[in-house]
Order: structure tokens, then sequence, then C-alpha cells
């Protein structure tokens, strides 16, 4: 039987047919670089997610439970299983929701709550940082309804470059780059801030101890 | 050294007055220069075009014409650049070895005007006098074929007395284009009157490139609109001299001589 | 003159009518102005931008070189992570796919995430035969959707619009719309958050695009910016992801360059706001069937044509339209495609063929003056892709036994180029006539029309040479 797969791929073989069956291939050269930068990396990544307009806080290992107290003083801390329970330390079970048994949309949407996650891998050259959705960073859902997001970013999970985050993540789990806040630039290519993602980006960088 | 003039079959025809002052500006640098006159054209207008065909024998023609020559210098960046790029592949689309290895062994001594001047000769003050407000367009294939990058500046700066001024959005394309300027005679035209836009801003007189053919476009449009701007070709600004300052005429014929009847 | 043009192309045509058009023209000079100088100052900060592009270049025409086994190989992947994949030969056989999809979920609303190969292959309309609406979500998209109009770029369809009319388009079309709307950016997006909101929360199926699939994974890639991406990708139960099949790359590592190059080239951002990564169905996280859907539609004919393949190394990023002088003057719809701009030119006639008046018109649309192959992230020649394309077509013709006015011309040109003796004769008659111009090069009505002809000069420079010089090599 001649299926659509089989058919397609009879016709790129015939398309094919000009260049030798299994001729040598010309490497890939791969003479770019690993990274831009080397040095003063954190820095760097607070530089760039600030460009973007992502709020970037500073702060010690100690001082980050004063940090998240002081953001649920404003607002519910809604947080997904997994986070590390010594961030949390101090604050009222009434100020903290939990992901788990899983909210549904509309209670994401309805909650007035700042979501905090950690992040697998943050990026200094573009002030990305990477959720692989592990414990401590919820589904893709949590960090996506809410309007407001504050992740958590340890200074030893700052890599240079777009090539040493790839190798650090696992393509098998969701990954969630984030760059900023959501943005469009559909109005005369000019970019503004908040469309359908949180509005507010919010990242506290934990320098080491 | 023996130099070869390529002229180009559109400057022979329609703009011998450039290809009089490359003759004149190479002699008064002490150089003796010939015109081999089996030369006619490079196959550009075929070929970009789609007559691939009808350019290998313009492309054989070149490639006798210039054979033993060590420079071959032509005041055209489209030209030029038509050579280097362009005729290697219509010997191999014409499967024929000799012009490839013919056209592989020329390719290399195939300069433009300021190229020739700044790499070869290396001379930025060729002794010219241009007493004028000018400005300068990178045409398309000086900028992206040939990256003359600032050689023809280089050049101009160091002319007596000229006034030379930036072209704001200088790198943009002009709209001429070859066939493009009759195929798509109203983008053509949207695209010429933006350069213009940028040219008269300037307030120059004399608007120059290193390409006759966008200058015929943009020159076209600017004796159309009686607009007190000219354009010439940089030769013929590197050609110029004090003695001889009496500006040459413009390219294009006199206001009210509208030429249609032909057509 | 006449007969030359006898049938005049669609694409002059449409563009005498765009560059009339003032709005349009201020619309995108400013727009294509904005992101030009925004990309140039992006790219400008890697210092081995030539490598990367250089890689990206390398590693798409190695995928296009190993088609065939890099799809069965991601076909494998993506089966034994939980999802299926699905093949289709055309447009219509995507369509009826996909159509068939949605229906066994009983739903007959879909929300969808840009995507060209969707707009491509027009499911939208495809979708709505059958009784399922279909909603676009990115805010350019939905501009146009709700104008009932066409798309005019590929990252941003609504380009030709500006936000004062945005903002007409929303208060005429926008079912919640808010009384008091402004024109300012900031509340046009917050009239598309609110006016989607309940579609996302409410949404069980989804179709989207992909910008990368990695073969060695499975794993399916799309960059966005607004969030809206992320909503398809992750509200719904059941995501149909539809792939054209030139969108693979090898590896995983393989993104490592594309991530690079695509931001900085296409939003001339460092990165965008949000890239979304998954590798079939994820357990209590996101659509629980995902179904990947393969399509050819005329890929495997570009592939075939030694010149042409190239432009399927494409990765849409839409910097050779920000940079084209042609596109800043007509915009896109001049280009009767999806695919408008440089890449447009040299991919719809490939993919649709050059029967038709406006695809035989389109590798004419350009001056050849090389910006597109200039700001190419991944180094498609596109001046030398239409020239291809050109002497193709030229070629075509040559079977006629008439031949047209043109060819008759350039057969003229070429004999009278044949040699010095002939040319100088030419000279000689057109200086007495004043008429060589007419006769040598083209008819010259457009160009008469608003640029004065050049007049033949009296004397060649070969008969100055003879004269003067008195002999010549
Ligand atoms: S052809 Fe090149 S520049 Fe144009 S959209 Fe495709 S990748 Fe981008």
């Amino acid at each position: 039987m001649i299926t659509a797969r089989n058919e397609v791929l009879g016709r790129i073989r015939a398309a094919l047919a000009d260049l030798p069956a299994d001729g040598a291939d010309s490497e890939v050269p791969r003479k770019y670089r690993r990274a831009h930068h080397d040095t003063g990396l954190v820095d760097l990544f607070a530089e760039r997610a600030a460009d973007y307009r992502a709020v970037v806080r500073h702060t010690l290992p100690d001082e980050l439970p004063a940090v998240l107290h002081a953001a649920a003083r404003v607002r519910t801390l809604l947080v997904p299983p997994g986070v590390p329970e010594k961030w949390l330390r101090g604050i009222e079970p009434g100020r903290l929701l939990l992901d788990g048994p899983a909210l549904t949309p509309a209670v994401l949407d309805a909650v007035d709550a700042v979501v905090v996650t950690g992040c697998a891998v943050a990026i200094a050259e573009t002030g990305t940082v990477v959720l692989d959705h592990g414990p401590g960073q919820g589904r893709r859902m949590l960090s996506l309804v809410p309007d407001h997001h504050l992740v958590v970013v340890c200074a030893d999970q700052v890599v240079a470059d777009v090539p040493e985050a790839l190798a650090r993540l696992d393509p098998r789990r969701p990954l969630t780059f984030v760059s900023g806040p959501s943005a469009t630039s559909d109005i005369e290519l000019t970019r503004v801030e908040g469309v359908h993602g949180p509005r507010d980006l919010e990242i506290v960088l934990v320098s080491h101890g | 050294m023996r130099i070869g003039l390529f002229i180009t079959c559109f400057n022979d025809t329609l703009f011998p007055r450039t290809g009089k002052a490359v003759t004149a500006l190479l002699e008064r640098l002490g150089h003796t220069v010939v015109f081999p006159a089996e030369q006619t054209c490079c196959g550009q207008m075929h070929l970009n075009t789609g007559y691939q065909r009808e350019a290998i024998p313009l492309v054989r023609r070149f490639a006798r014409a210039f054979a033993d020559l060590d420079a071959i210098v032509t005041p055209s960046a489209s030209c030029a650049g038509t050579v280097r790029d362009h005729h290697a592949r219509v010997a191999e689309s014409a499967g024929d070895d000799r012009l490839a290895t013919e056209v592989a062994d020329i390719a290399p001594r195939v300069y433009e005007l300021t190229e020739f001047l700044v790499d070869v000769l290396g001379v930025t003050d060729v002794g010219a006098a241009f007493p004028h407000r000018v400005t300068y367009h990178p045409t398309c294939h000086s900028l992206r074929a040939l990256r003359l990058g600032d050689r023809p500046l280089r050049l101009l700066r160091e002319v007596r007395g000229i006034e030379l001024v930036d072209l704001p959005h200088a790198d943009e394309c002009c709209g001429f284009g070859g066939t493009f300027a009759m195929k798509n005679p109203d983008v053509s035209v949207a695209m010429g009157t933006d350069k213009l836009r940028h040219v008269l801003s300037t307030r120059a007189e004399v608007l120059c490139a290193a390409d006759n053919s966008c200058l015929m476009h943009l020159g076209g449009l600017l004796s159309r609109l009686r607009a007190g701007t000219r354009v010439m070709h940089l030769a013929e600004i590197l050609a110029a001299e004090e003695k001889a300052m009496s500006p040459a005429r413009p390219h294009h014929r006199a206001p009210g001589a509208r030429r249609t009847e032909h057509v | 003159m006449s007969g030359t043009y006898l049938g005049m192309p669609a694409f002059p045509r449409a563009a005498r009518a765009a560059v009339a058009d003032t709005q349009l023209r201020r619309n995108l000079e400013h727009a294509t102005g904005t992101i030009r100088g925004r990309r140039a100052e992006v790219v400008a900060e890697l210092d081995d931008w030539a490598e990367l592009r250089a890689a990206g270049a390398a590693i798409k025409d190695h995928t296009l070189r190993h088609l065939d086994r890099y799809l069965v190989q991601l076909e494998e992947a993506i089966t034994a992570a939980g999802g299926t994949v699905h093949w289709a030969r055309d447009a219509a056989e995507a369509n009826r796919i996909i159509t068939d999809l949605v229906r066994e979920t009983g739903e007959t609303e879909v929300v969808k995430v840009k995507s060209m190969a969707t707009q491509e292959i027009g499911l939208n309309d495809a979708l709505a035969e059958a009784g399922i609406m279909a909603w676009e979500t990115d805010l350019a998209e939905l501009i146009v959707q709700l104008d009932r109009d066409r798309p005019s770029h590929i990252l941003v369809p609504a380009i030709h619009r500006n936000r004062a009319e945005i903002r007409e388009i929303f208060r005429r079309a926008m079912a919640d719309v808010p009384a008091d709307l402004s024109d300012d950016a900031t509340a046009l997006a917050e009239a598309a958050r609110r006016h989607l909101r309940r579609k996302f929360l409410a949404a069980r199926v989804a179709v989207s695009g992909v910008n990368f699939a990695v073969a060695e994974t499975g794993t399916l890639v799309v960059l966005e910016s607004e969030g809206n991406g992320r909503m398809c990708l992750t509200m719904p139960d059941t995501l149909i992801s539809v792939v054209g099949i030139e969108k693979l790359v090898p590896t995983w590592a393989d993104l490592e360059v594309f991530l690079q190059l695509l931001p900085r080239s296409s939003t001339a951002e460092r990165m965008n706001p949000y890239t979304s990564t998954w590798t079939g169905v994820h357990p209590g996280d996101g659509p629980q069937a995902l179904h990947v859907v393969l399509v050819d539609n005329g890929r495997t004919g570009v592939l075939a044509d030694r010149v042409g393949r190239q432009a399927l190394r494409c990765i849409r990023c839409s910097a050779c339209l920000n940079v084209c002088p042609v596109y800043e003057r007509v915009g896109g719809h001049a280009y009767g495609s999806v695919y408008p701009g440089p890449i447009g030119a040299i991919l719809t006639p490939q993919l649709r063929g050059t029967a038709g008046p406006l695809e035989a018109s389109l590798p004419y649309a350009s001056t050849l003056c090389g910006a597109c192959y200039e700001v190419c992230p991944v180094a498609i020649d596109i001046p030398e892709v239409l020239v291809h394309l050109r002497a193709k077509a030229v070629d075509a013709k040559r079977r006629r036994v008439l031949p047209t006015a043109e060819r008759a011309a350039m057969a003229a040109a070429a004999w009278t180029l044949g040699g010095p003796r002939r040319l100088g004769m030419a000279q000689r008659a057109a200086a007495r006539a004043r008429r060589l111009v007419g006769r040598l090069r083209w008819p010259l009505t457009g160009w008469a029309e608003s640029r004065d002809v050049p007049t033949p000069a009296p004397e060649s420079f070969r008969a100055w040479w003879r004269r003067t010089r008195g002999r010549t090599e």
C-alpha cells in the first residue's frame, strides 16, 4: 500500500538523487564560541534580565526567607510541591497556597498571588531563566496563568551562554525559557510588555553564601 | 604592468565621458592603458534576466579580449561583480572546461576603478580638483558584491576643493536593478524617490557613484524634477583638474526634451 | 511598446496600488526601519555571528541531505514519547487529518498559536467548512482575523497596520472591547489579553506550528513573545502540531546555534520572552494527547532543485523582509502568498510552480541588491536563487515556437554585442538616429513615464579611442 509516509520519503530520496547516496558529508563547522563572556556572569545575568524589564533583586541565602516574607505580606504565595522548606521559613501558612493537589485553571486565573518557583538553569548572555518543571518549579500552567512570577535563581545555576545551558538541560522534560515578562512587538514592531503571560517577572538572585 | 580598460558596453555607448575620464586619470598617474577592441559586454543584463544561454558567447568574448593583460580596470562595480561572481558559473553551465580555466584565471585580475587605485596603485590622492558640494551613493554592487568599503570616500576626500557630504541611509538600494526598473517601474521609482529625498537633503550639487547604471536612473529622476542636482560618475570627479574646472555637461538632455517617441 | 508585458504580471500591478497607499508606506517605513536598526545592534553584539551563521547553514544543509533518515528518526522518538505522527503529502491531506483529529475530540473550537504552515495549507478555512472555529491567539494574527484581512509579514502579520488602525479594528470587531480603548500599544495589548483569556482557560484543543523539531529526541520547539504560545501548548487536553518537513534539526545540541540566530534576526532580541520545548506527552503537565502532522506540500519539489533547495534552510525569521527595499515600499500583500518579501519571492514559485502570472512574476520582484542575503541567518543566497528561477522561466519558454518579445529583444541585444563591429555599427546608427536605447535595450515606456531617458552619445568611447589613439589593441 502506498501510504503518505512512504510517498513523502520516496519523494525525498528521488529529490536527492543528484547527491551521491552515501557520499562523504561535509563537516558542520562549529567555530562559534561556547560562551561570549567568562567572568562576571552573575552580574551580567542580572543586567541582561533587567534589560528586558524583569525586576531583579540580589540576596544572600540566609536572607531569602525575608525577601519572600516581604512578598507574602502583599500577596499570597502560590508554591509548587518541592520548594525547599528553608525558603519559606517563617511565613504564616495562611499566606501560602500549595499547588498540590493541582489547582484548576479557573482558580489559577482568579487567585491574587505571586507564584514562587525555582529554575533549572539561567543564561547570563541573554538574561534567561529556564524551568524544567521538576520539583520546586511546578507544572507549566502554574507559572503561566497567574500574573506575577517570582523565580529564585542561585548563583551557581547561572551559566555563560546558550550552548552551556542546553548541555545542562534534559530535553525529555518540558522546558520553558523565560526572558523577561510577556511582551509583544506586534504593534508597529515596538516592544511593549504584558500580554498573556505574567506581566510581572521578578528574579531573586541568591549569591553564594 | 599592462593595464586594459574594460569600459563596458553601457558606458561605451551612453557615457563615453566616463571611459575618457578613466583613461585621463590613469595616464595622469603615469600608466599606459590599452583598450582591447574585441570587448563588448560582460553579459550582466542577460545573466540577471535569466538568459544564461545568450550570455555564453559574451563570456567567451570577454575571456578572449582580456586574456593577456596584467590588470583589467573598469568603471563599473556591477560589471566587475558579474565577471568575478558569475562568469565561472556560466562556464560551468556551458560545460566548457577550457572557458572555466580562462575565466578563473582572469577574474582575480579584474578591478573596479577605486580598488585598482587604492589596492594596486596604492594612491588615494590622485591629484584631482573639484570645488563642488558632492555626495556619494554606494551602489549595491559597490557595497555588497565588491565590498568597496570606504575606498571611494578615501579617494574623494583627497580631491582639492571638494565639499564632501554624507548621504543619509546610504546603504539602501536606489531602485534601479537592471530590468527591474522596467519590469517594476512603480517600485523602482518609489525607491528612487526615497533615495533622492536623502540626496536632496544633503544639498549637494553633484551625486556621484561607481555605477553609471544607477546614476542613469537617479539622474533621470533628478532631471525630470529639475532638482538642481546632477549626477556624475566618480571617475569624472577623480579625473577633474584645476585647469579644466568647468563642469561637464549633465548626462541628461535638456528639460522639456522628452523622448518617448521611439518606444 | 506593447506586447512585451501582455497580461501584466500580478506583482507589478499589485505593487502599483501599494506604492500609492501613503498610509501603508509610512507604516512600513516606520516598522521596518525600527526593527532593522535593533537587529543590527544585537547582531553586532556577537563577534562570532559569521561562524554561527555558517554553522546554521551547514546544519540545515546536512539535515536536508539526510531528510528521509531524520524524519524517520523523529517519528520514532515522538512515538516513543507518547505522541502520534501523521504524514501529509499536500495541503488537502493535512487539513483532512487535522479536521478528523479535532472532530474525534468532539470540540467545535480550537485555539491556534501562529504557524506559517497552517496558513500555507489554509487550515482555518478547512476547519470552518467542518463547522470548527479556529481562534488565532497571536496579537497580530488576531488583528488580521478580526479585520478579515490577510497577513502581510511572517513575524508580524499586521505590520501594515498602525496603532490607530488597530484600535479601530478592535472597536469594530472585538466583542468585549472596552468603550474607552485608546491607541496606546499597552492598552491594545491589554484588550487582547482580556479578550483571549477566557478562550485559553476553556480551550480543549490547540493547533500549533513549530520552529524546530529535534530528530534525535522528538522534541518540538516554539519561540514566541506574548505567552499565547505557552497557553496553547499547556492548557488544552489535545495538541496538534503541524510541522513542515524542513523544520528538522538532527540533535538537541544543534539548537544552541538556532536559539542564538533566530531571536536576534527575528524580533531583534537577545532572546525572545518565551521558548517552549516539549517531547511527546508529559504526565500530569500539559496536553495528554499529542499529534504531530508532518507536511510536504511542495517541499520535496523544492528539495529536488540543486540551486533552489537552499530556500528550505529558512527558519522564518523575517530579517530579509525587514531589510528589503521592495518589501518596504509595497508590503506583503503584493506577494500574494503567506510568504512575502525576498523569501516569498523564491519560495512561492517553487512551492506552487510558475504557471500562474503571480508566481511567474515573483522572481523579478527584486533589484538583486543583496541586502536579504547579507542578513539571512542561514545564508540563503536569495539573489542567486532569484536569478536561477528567472533562467528556469526563460528556458521553459524556449520550447515555444514564437519567441516572446523579451526573448527577441534579448537575442537582438546578444547579436549586437556579439562583436565590436556590430556594436560599433549599432552605436553609429543610434548616434545618428538617437534611437539606440529604444532598440538595444528594453522597451522604455515604464522608464520614461517618470524618468528622463539618457541620450546615446554622438561618439562612442570606442570611436573616440580609434579617432584619438589611432589604433586599438
Ligand atoms: S530567508 Fe533567511 S532571512 Fe529570510 S526569513 Fe528565511 S531565514 Fe530569515
